[in-house]
């Protein structure tokens, strides 16, 4: 649970550091090829808000990976070998973008314009770099490969290269790095939406709105396919997690697929979700008499909590679904030439759905790793196994979850400060 | 020390990386926590300006420093699975203090930086940021402690009997999880690395004060600083006599002895170039001073990870392991130090031309 909040706490900051780089680098570029000096304001201001919370994402990243041993060593203790590569090369990715965001951040008058960008480019570029690292360990956890399992229940003659190569790797890749682009891009979007609606002078939102509205619609629009891909993925690897986000109980050939519902696991029914007939069937395995493994094949204790699966399953959908929708909206108004930035229905959507990214992030996490349960490592180690000996361990939870409470509002009341501060003296 | 020269195989090369890396932390990171010791005790006419060129000094390069840390942490697992686990379940309370403090240290230091211009929101997070950077290295220190004085072994034997044996020996929460760092020898080092970094990041104040009475604020501060560690450091033998006689006879002998004589020999020599202001020189040689510490530390311990039964080979991990992350690290090493060193030479400048006080943090 603890590891569940400071993941999640630390999850929307990655995502930023992700993110928020590469559009400083785009808004940098078209000033040093346009000239126009709105777009260096602009690169100036992201990169204020960026120091605050990659700042935060460094120390919360920190917190994560003490926290790893202190919660569940034994994890550590029967996997770090194998997952430990991953980790060290995620070390040098974060190594890396944290001395260029050093140079980037305080070398404005220092460095030559285009080392600067360049430094920028790194940035941002290490920023994705080390999020498919740290997504490899994730995968692994979810399909484990490059090991036997001895009588022993530890992990032999591993091969810790095949092990960053499993197959959710690819689909949890990609689709993690797009949602960062997604999230930041609607985010930063939506923001500066807010701003133009207030009647801020437009020149530096203007500019604002269209790089993001680039970065965070492009990624809105392609994570539907990455997420199909990663639905199949799942269906093959993970037949349970599959049932459990769709509360699929029994197993059954052309399953219908459930919009909504709630899952009542005492009576291993989905009640009052709207069915579309064949459509699971079809979306996991693109055949629409697949046989869809049920929940029930399964023995109770090997059963994550299917009702928070499935909403949460639903939630991220519904969330990415509505930006997907939006950006499409966004760019065929674009293909017809409407100026994006004085149309004011699109802006107060744009607004509106400023923290839908986020909120969909945290919501596929969920689904991810309370999917996974029972287990820490699918089928080789469960969390109960994984976690510290000491006892009242409720007490660092509370602490952890207070400080970040903490944290997360003060951080909301800086931004906000700097976000008025745009307002006021452009 | 031919004999332990030719026992140097994988896990040992794996072991110096990360002894490596510790080091790299503590000069840079070290002095970064130093930095906000001397924030907390800033004095005087120019306590203003103290605390500017505290934070314009460590401002650009605090985040890369800290990685060090991370790539410590990464390497011990990966390489030494078992270990981090012992260090982790038996130190639970302390690492946790720390992370607390890493994550108070970092988030106020950025608050302050780009937070409201007033004097009491300045106050405010200047406290936090102070005070957290007295905490983390006391705490720190503590837990090298409590590896080093075998604590932490005999508390994991502990644990391991209990659960080998019926639940009605299960060790007592005090004895696994609280004194085996709550103990004299433990916080006599987390004392010792505290003055450690102070004294570092005095040094390097006052190589980079851009006037002569800043300067000689925080020259007045190194040498005090210095006289200090002396006093800590025989402060911890002494303790180390009663608390771990193990320890200390293994100070007293070969190697540990070759290095006993060069910390003193640099610590003399960065004293006397503070006192003829060979600022250059004293940056060095008070860093080689604290990392010949650290490596006394240790020659010391060696060929234990954990004191008194967990070695380095006992708790290794696979072959392959070990020449993968020795792989990365070489990889990684390759492209991170020559951008370390583009980092350093970019911000090394703002000391001399005095242009640091206007294109610090965009605020």
């Amino acid at each position: 649970m603890q590891m569940a909040i400071s993941l999640g706490f630390h999850i929307v900051f990655a995502e930023i550091g992700i993110g928020m780089p590469l559009m400083m680098v785009i808004a940098e570029w078209r000033w040093l090829r346009t000239g126009d000096v709105a777009f260096l304001e602009l690169a100036k201001r992201w990169a204020k808000g960026t120091a605050i919370l990659f700042a935060i994402g460094a120390v919360s990243g920190t917190v994560l990976s003490f926290e790893l041993g202190l919660l569940w060593p034994g994890f550590m203790r029967l996997a770090g070998p194998l997952i430990g590569i991953p980790f060290s090369l995620e070390g040098a990715a974060f190594f890396l973008e944290a001395i260029f965001l050093g140079i980037y951040l305080y070398g404005w008058n220092r460095v030559a314009p285009r080392a600067h960008l360049i430094a920028g480019v790194i940035v941002a570029a290490s920023g994705a770099t080390s999020a498919v690292f740290v997504v490899m360990v994730n995968a692994w956890m979810n399909t484990p490969t490059g090991y036997e399992l001895a009588a022993d229940g530890r992990l032999v003659n591993i091969d810790p290269v095949a092990a960053m190569g499993s197959p959710a790797m690819v689909q949890q890749g990609l689709h993690m790095v797009l949602a960062a682009y997604a999230a930041t891009g609607i985010a930063v979007a939506g923001l500066h939406a807010w701003m133009l609606l207030r009647g801020s002078p437009p020149k530096l939102h203007v500019r604002a709105l269209t790089i993001a509205l680039l970065v965070g619609g492009t990624a809105a629009v392609l994570q539907p396919l990455s997420g199909d891909f990663s639905a199949r993925v799942v269906g093959e690897t993970q037949p349970v997690k599959l049932a459990a986000l769709e509360g699929q109980w029994a197993t059954q050939a052309s399953a219908p697929l459930r919009i909504g519902g709630w899952p009542d696991e005492r009576r291993e029914v989905t009640r009052w979700a709207l069915e579309i007939p064949y459509g699971l069937s079809l979306l996991a395995y693109h055949d629409p008499h697949a046989v869809v493994k049920g929940l029930s094949a399964v023995p109770r204790a090997d059963r994550p909590p299917v009702a928070v699966v499935h909403l949460a399953f639903q939630v991220m959908v519904a969330l990415g679904s509505a930006m997907a929708l939006v950006a499409l909206v966004a760019g065929w108004l674009a293909w017809r030439r409407h100026d994006l930035t004085a149309h004011r229905p699109l802006l107060w959507v744009l607004a509106a759905i400023t923290p839908f990214g986020f909120l969909a992030t945290e919501a596929g996490w969920i689904v991810t790793e309370v999917g996974r349960q029972p287990w820490v490592v699918q089928g080789v180690m469960r969390t109960a196994d994984a976690v510290t000996p000491m006892p009242g361990l409720e007490i660092p939870m509370a602490i952890t979850t207070l400080l970040y409470l903490g944290l997360g509002t003060i951080v909301i009341m800086l931004m906000s400060t700097i976000v008025r501060d745009t307002r006021s003296d452009t | 020390m031919m004999a332990a020269l030719a026992g140097i195989g994988l896990p040992e090369i794996v072991a110096i990386a990360m002894v490596v890396a510790l080091n790299a932390y503590v000069v840079t990171g070290g002095a970064d926590f130093g930095g906000g010791v001397w924030d907390l005790l800033a004095r005087g006419p120019r306590r203003d300006d103290q605390r500017r060129l505290i934070a314009d000094t460590i401002g650009p390069i605090w985040e890369a420093n800290h990685v060090w840390l991370i790539l410590v942490l990464v390497i011990l697992f990966t390489a030494f699975p078992s270990a981090f686990a012992t260090l982790s379940i038996v130190l639970h309370i302390p690492l946790s203090l720390m992370l607390l403090g890493i994550v108070l240290r970092g988030s106020s230091f950025v608050f302050r930086a780009y937070g409201a211009r007033d004097d009491a929101t300045q106050r405010r997070w200047g406290l936090v940021f102070s005070t957290a950077s007295v905490v983390t290295p006391l705490l720190l220190g503590t837990i090298v402690g409590a590896v080093a004085s075998g604590a932490v072994g005999q508390a994991d034997g502990l644990l391991a009997r209990a659960s080998a044996q019926s639940p009605a020996t299960v060790p007592s929460f005090a004895s696994v999880y609280v004194t085996p760092w709550l103990a004299p020898l433990p916080l006599a080092m987390g004392v010792l690395a505290l003055t450690m970094f102070a004294y570092l990041a005095a040094v390097y104040l006052a190589a980079a004060a851009r006037y002569e009475a800043l300067r000689n604020d925080f020259r007045r501060r190194a040498i005090a600083a210095a006289l200090a560690l002396f006093v800590v450091a025989f402060g911890v033998l002494a303790v180390s006599r009663f608390h771990a006689p193990r320890m200390t006879d293994a100070l007293m002998y070969g190697p540990a002895l070759v290095l006993q004589v060069a910390i003193g020999v640099a610590a003399l020599a960065a004293l006397a170039s503070l006192y003829a202001r060979r600022w250059r020189l004293a940056r060095v040689t008070a860093a080689a001073q604290v990392s010949l510490i650290l490596w006394g530390w240790v020659v010391v311990q060696y060929p234990y990870v954990i004191p008194p039964s967990l070695t380095l080979r006992d708790a290794a991990a696979p072959r392959i392991t070990l020449q993968l992350l020795l792989g990365a690290l070489v990889a990684g090493g390759a492209v991170l130090v020559p951008s370390l060193v583009y980092l350093f030479r970019t911000f090394a400048a703002a000391g001399r031309d005095g242009t640091a006080a206007s294109d610090r943090a965009p605020t």
